[in-house]
């Protein structure tokens, strides 16, 4: 039975289910509701809950598993000798896939019968030739035993499929009957329910929780590999970053991780002076015309991709601070400080444009939120306006700033595009803003583009720089929680 | 109540503080105050009593101006401090809420330590020349306010960690910090218990000597307690104003005997 079919019956079932549970259980009292421990569709939920939840899960599961299981198998069939030179089972098993494949379009297309794809064998027939006419190409000569292969994978897969489906119905049977028997109007059909919603929920933060410690762990593993390959000193406490392919590479974190700071630093001197200042107009002076044009119009600044950022970085931004302080267009200040567009400054600059929404409107809620009687306390006792700001308001809403703040600084850490298309590629310890530099990320992203191998040190630092970026945004995070959660008693 | 001692209160012989003259307050299309006429005189406690949304809070941030932070909110007629219009063009709202000081309803301390509550007025208004007479300011408004026994041990603490009593007694120290000449007051015993409005009110009794004070109250007992002259306010109308005394016991309107008698409200 194909899957869309299985699935459709299941849910079939699962709506019959809903309602006879809902009739039974009002037949159960004669019809009355009110002689019901629950609701009459607490009844149907339930039943279709015991319906669909098993089978379901079953469903998932065993489509996870199967491959795995049958490319076990099948690939146990396949002889040592058969490998090519520094080749893997990994590459014959992919063409024992494709070939499976080729054979299954051919009997959708009627070109030849399921007993006949059985019966193929590759030393009298053109297997390449005959999966051509039915538009799949293969790479090599279908070997005997690929074939084989790919002949006991279908068959394989045929029967688990099989075997699915039954499990699946059977299942979802055995889950109607049970849950129909338990239906009558004693029967707490509502708290059963209530444990589903429950369990669905506890599932969904489990999955959020699991795919960042997943995250986490196929990082780590890569990452361990690459210590195993390159000296960690070299990583943590060189001083170069020069990766080539000769084996000799040098592959210091340090002055990609300076660049990362200095980068994320100007980016930060532009978006919290300008992000707060914008907040607090916003907050405290405008009125409501001004306010409710105002704040989409900031925020729009949130939703630019930053690829568009990458691009007004490299065709305004860089361009003019090279007409500024450099000799583009002559100079216009007749200074020689800057001689290419890309700059830590052009970068930073634009990074901290694209960082002042995230700062102005988190800063913004969070001076909303400090109490109108601490602003009435003050002005009542003959305050100014900005003395009231300054003295009482910012205060009070300093924590949650500063948890703003520090937001902001993870995001412009994390921040590729527009330093990939801003900042150049030249990994170095500088102080001067005027010179290329870049980023941890930034090198993520070259080490993993183009033909890798990853079984090179040069390809694996890949991972450790993601991992170090993941501590450094995560113990920012934790710094913003902490500093937010400390202070916030404060003025509630 | 004891009507024989209401009675006996002493009404001095008292120069007119603030004078409201035909004042109309709107707020958008509603109209919250209506033609209101008062005096009140220094060294007098005035209460404003009336029903919930009668306009006697509005009336009372009126005096302070308080009422220019809210948008859509009109004042009309004149209200005159010392016989000068608050509202003239030439008068800075500021400067007067310096003048006029005022506790809300609600002890609002800032989240600062004690001290600097407290020292948050003299500070905007540099009153003081250093630290030795802000420390002065401080101890002084904080006895004035009679919670200076509670915490001159812990000056540093935050504000925000007192307990609600002691909040307000620490509002009426930062609002009395600026020396004002008068202090309103909206309300300020409606969030504490009744041992903490005992203080409070006997303080208001002593605030008297050096402020003209205006209190608005839910409370009628507190205002015959604390007040000399009481004013009553019924939808947005002053229907009587008068000695506390006579309006408690001879009230001449019978809206103000049907409100003091429970009838209204």
């Amino acid at each position: 039975m194909p899957l869309f079919w299985l699935v459709v019956v299941l849910l079939a079932l699962t709506a019959l289910g809903f309602w006879f549970g809902r009739r039974r259980a009002l037949a159960s009292v004669q019809g009355n509701p009110r002689h019901l421990h629950s609701l009459p569709i607490y009844y149907g939920a339930n039943v279709a809950m015991s319906i669909a939840i098993p089978a379901l899960l079953t469903l998932v599961i065993w489509l996870l598993a199967q491959p795995l299981v049958i490319e076990n198998r099948v690939s146990a069939t396949i002889p040592q000798d058969l490998l090519p030179e520094n080749t893997s089972i990994g590459l014959v098993m992919s063409d024992v896939r494709r070939l499976a494949e080729g054979l299954d379009q051919a009997v959708e297309q009627n070109v030849m019968t399921t007993a006949e794809t059985l019966a193929l064998d590759a030393s009298t027939t053109d297997v390449r030739e005959l999966l051509g006419t039915v538009g799949v190409a293969l790479g090599s000569e279908v070997r005997p035993e690929v074939l084989s292969a790919a002949q006991s994978y279908r068959q394989l897969s045929s029967t688990g499929s099989t075997a699915m489906a039954v499990v699946c119905l059977v299942l979802a049977l055995a889950g109607f009957g049970l849950s129909a028997r338990h239906t009558n109007k004693e029967f707490r059909a509502r708290n059963v329910v209530e444990r589903g919603v429950l369990a669905l929920l506890i599932l969904a933060a489990s999955l959020a929780i699991l795919t960042t410690v997943g995250i986490v762990l196929s990082m780590l593993f890569e990452t361990v590999n690459f210590f195993g390959l390159h000296a960690w000193t070299d990583f943590f406490f060189g001083s170069t970053w020069a990766p080539n392919f000769r084996g000799d590479s040098e592959l210091s974190m340090l002055p990609l991780l300076w660049g990362t700071l200095y980068i994320s630093a100007i980016a930060l001197l532009v978006a919290v002076p300008v992000g707060l200042f914008a907040a607090i107009y916003l907050s405290e002076y405008a009125g409501p015309a001004v306010r409710s044009l105002a704040k989409p119009l900031l925020e729009i600044l949130a939703g630019i991709p930053t690829i568009v950022y990458g691009l007004f970085a490299l065709l305004t931004v860089g361009p003019l601070l090279l007409n500024l302080f450099g000799q583009g267009e002559n100079g216009i200040l007749g200074l020689n400080w800057m001689t290419g567009a890309t700059s830590v400054l052009t970068a930073g600059v634009v990074m901290g444009i694209m960082l002042i929404p995230f700062v102005s409107s988190l800063s913004d809620d969070i001076i909303n939120a400090v109490p109108q009687s601490l602003r009435d306390g003050s002005l009542g006792l003959g305050a100014t306006r900005s003395e009231t700001i300054r003295q009482v308001v910012l205060p009070a809403a300093l924590p949650g700033i500063v948890g703003a703040i520090l937001l902001a600084a993870s995001r412009a850490i994390g921040e590729t595009m527009i330093v990939v298309m801003g900042a150049g590629a030249i990994a170095k310890f500088s102080a001067n803003p005027f010179e290329s530099m870049t980023t941890i990320t930034t090198r993520v992203v070259s080490q993993l583009t183009g033909d890798t191998d990853f079984a090179s040190p040069e390809t694996l630092v890949a991972f450790a720089l993601g991992l170090s970026l993941f501590v450094l945004t995560l113990g920012l995070n934790v710094l913003a929680l902490y500093i937010v959660r400390k202070y916030r008693e404060q003025y509630d | 109540m004891n009507t024989m001692n209401m009675l006996d209160k002493t009404l001095d012989t008292n120069t007119t503080k603030i004078a409201a003259r035909d004042v109309n307050v709107y707020y958008g299309e509603t109209h919250a105050i209506k033609n209101v006429n008062v005096e009140i005189a220094t060294n007098t406690v005035t209460a404003f009593i009336g029903p919930s949304g009668c306009g006697k809070s509005t009336f009372l941030r009126c005096i302070n101006r308080m009422n220019d932070t809210i948008d859509v909110c009109r004042v009309t007629g004149d209200i005159l401090l010392d016989g000068e219009d608050i509202y003239d063009k030439r008068v800075d709202p500021v400067q007067l809420r310096a003048k006029v000081g005022m506790v809300f309803q609600k002890p609002n301390p800032f989240p600062k330590s004690i001290y600097d509550n407290v020292a948050y007025g003299p500070r905007i208004h540099g009153l003081s020349k250093n630290k030795s007479e802000m420390d002065e300011i401080v101890e002084k408004s904080l006895r004035r306010a009679a919670i200076w026994e509670e915490v001159k041990d812990r000056l540093d603490a935050p504000g925000t960690g007192l307990s609600g009593g002691q909040q307000q007694r620490l509002c009426i120290a930062r609002a009395i910090a600026t020396e004002p000449e008068v202090l309103l007051m909206d309300e300020p015993c409606s969030a504490l218990d009744p041992i903490a409005t005992a203080q409070v009110e006997e303080l208001i009794d002593e605030l008297r000597a050096n402020y003209s004070v205006v209190i608005v109250t839910h409370s009628m007992q507190q205002a015959a307690r604390v007040s000399q002259k009481t004013a009553f306010f019924h939808l947005g109308n002053l229907v009587e104003f008068g000695a506390t005394g006579q309006i408690f016991t001879n009230p001449e309107d019978p809206r103000t005997e049907s409100y003091i008698t429970g009838r209204i409200g």
